[in-house]
């Protein structure tokens, strides 16, 4: 035990920090362009014009209908055929957009769409613009109502930020794998790395229940007519 | 045309099969406060919301002021000159009191936050509402808000106000107070065009009601008018037929 204790302190904690470091990166790289894709693409299909809204059905379509490796594997390996060569790090941080895109953007499109209609019309009758209307009255009251299926999507992402290793972008699960290799010590080294994962999408549950508490408006939840 | 605010000309307007407006026609001069009353789906609200073309007309024309609107391509600045007040107040849900009246002042009017709210506080003190300035519309009752909802209105100066039943979603003991900034209003010389059955009301405000059946203005007169032919018994025949009978079943 004393061992393993020694161990992880010594040679483990140095490249698993690292690790943990690298995917931090992917992760906050990730995420607000995640989000921004989330919004674009539920805007662009319930607001869009006919062929803006295919798109972004078709979009969405593609990407929740593909296994995200293989999203990587085409990203990677396939573009640079057409003259787009992506480091695994952008090649990783492209596919998780496009994949936390896809998926937030159904929870704020289910969230645009349970705004009540009212809402758009007062808007509109005070003299809004269509679009200021929907960035400044609809998106706002979407945006909480997503946000409980929004942050799931981080969470998922902290998690399938993994795959990038098989881009050979060495974050968390690469860092572990390696030391593993390395040491023999499986078990032991994928506890760690797990327990690591594990803080990390705690801290991020504990943030989002914060910030879920701090946009929270009274009775708003219930107002559905 | 000087005091004429509102001008609608043979307004007419079809939804699939159904012939809902059919050549609505009337004035409105600075200072007036016409009442449309009539029997449900005769297209009240469809004509109010022909005006500022929440829906689109088929045809006829409106002008506001020296504007003909009905082709105005700048339907946003038609619509900021006049106010529109709904029966289920729409207040925007995810903002106070305070904030649904600064809103349009901020992103609309353009006017800088820190005026906006200022001003927006004073329309809230207008309706009644200020000491309820930080309260979300769940947190109101139907009266506040709709209170709210007019004081939103109110704050873009417009020219013409226009209420869709303002009291038809409240509970009986909460129309008085909304009903009494309506007539502080009316008497402040708002121009306005409203849609009512509350009748006491309607008989203390109104420069002339209108009754509507059918998508037509059927006939319409001051409220005196209608009293005294309802009270004449000369044996002549009464102007105010269709519309008496009308009340007569609102009462009953
Ligand atoms: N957007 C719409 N699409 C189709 N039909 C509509 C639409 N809006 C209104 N109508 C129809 O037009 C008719 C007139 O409706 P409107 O709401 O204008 O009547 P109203 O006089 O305001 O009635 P109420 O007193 O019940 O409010 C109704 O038959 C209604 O079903
Ligand atoms: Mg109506």
């Amino acid at each position: 035990m004393d061992d393993a204790l020694r161990y992880v302190i010594e040679d483990l904690s140095a490249p698993l920090l690292h690790g943990a470091a690298a995917s931090l990166q992917l992760i906050v790289c990730s995420v607000p362009f995640g989000l921004m894709l989330g919004f674009a693409v539920a805007v662009g299909w319930v607001y869009g014009n006919r062929a803006v809204s295919a798109l972004c059905k078709a979009y969405v379509l593609l990407v929740k209908g593909t296994p995200l490796l293989i999203l990587l594997f085409v990203i990677y390996f396939c573009l640079p055929s057409l003259g787009l060569t992506l480091s695994p790090f952008a090649a990783s941080v492209t596919g998780f957009i496009m994949c936390n895109g896809a998926y937030n953007s159904e929870y704020i499109r289910g969230a645009i769409l349970s705004v009540r209609s009212g809402q758009l019309i007062a808007a509109r009758s005070l003299g809004m613009g269509r679009f200021q209307a929907i960035v400044s009255i609809v998106l706002p009251q979407a945006a909480r109502r997503a946000l409980p299926g929004c942050s799931n999507e981080v969470i998922y992402l902290i998690k399938y930020s993994s795959l990038a290793y098989i881009l050979s972008f060495i974050e968390l699960t690469g860092a572990g794998k390696m030391a593993a290799t390395r040491s023999f010590r499986f078990t032991l080294v994928f506890s760690v790395v797990g327990l690591v994962y594990l803080t990390m999408v705690t801290l991020a549950s504990l943030f989002f229940m914060w910030l879920e508490k701090k946009l929270a408006i009274p009775g708003f939840e219930t107002t559905r007519d | 045309m000087g005091d004429t605010i509102l001008r609608v000309q043979g307004l007419s307007k079809r939804f699939d099969s159904e012939e809902v407006l059919r050549g609505v026609s009337f004035e409105v001069k600075k200072g007036d406060a016409k009442v449309f009353i009539g029997p449900s789906g005769t297209g009240k609200s469809t004509l109010l919301r022909c005006l500022n073309r929440l829906v689109e007309p088929d045809s006829g024309q409106v002008w506001l002021g020296d504007d003909e609107i009905t082709h105005a391509s700048d339907i946003d600045g038609v619509r900021r000159r006049m106010g529109m007040v709904f029966q289920n107040f729409y207040l925007f849900d995810h903002l106070t009191a305070l904030g649904n009246v600064e809103i349009g002042l901020v992103k609309v009017l353009k006017m800088p936050r820190h005026d906006a709210r200022g001003f927006a506080m004073s329309e809230l003190a207008r309706v009644g509402m200020d000491r309820f300035a930080d309260k979300y519309p769940a947190e109101l009752s139907g009266g506040q808000a709709q209170r709210v909802s007019i004081a939103r209105s109110l704050a873009m100066n417009p020219e013409i106000m226009l209420f869709d039943e303002p009291t038809s979603a409240l509970d009986p003991e909460l129309t008085g107070e909304v009903l009494e900034v309506m007539k502080r209003l009316a008497s402040g010389g708002m121009t306005m065009l409203v849609v009512s059955h509350e009748m006491e009301f309607v008989y203390s405000v109104a420069s002339e009601v209108l009754f509507m059946e059918g998508g037509v203005i059927v006939e319409r007169g001051t409220p005196g008018q209608i009293r005294e032919d309802d009270a004449s018994d000369t044996g002549a025949p009464k102007q105010f037929q269709r519309t008496r009978a009308f009340l007569r079943r609102l009462d009953g």
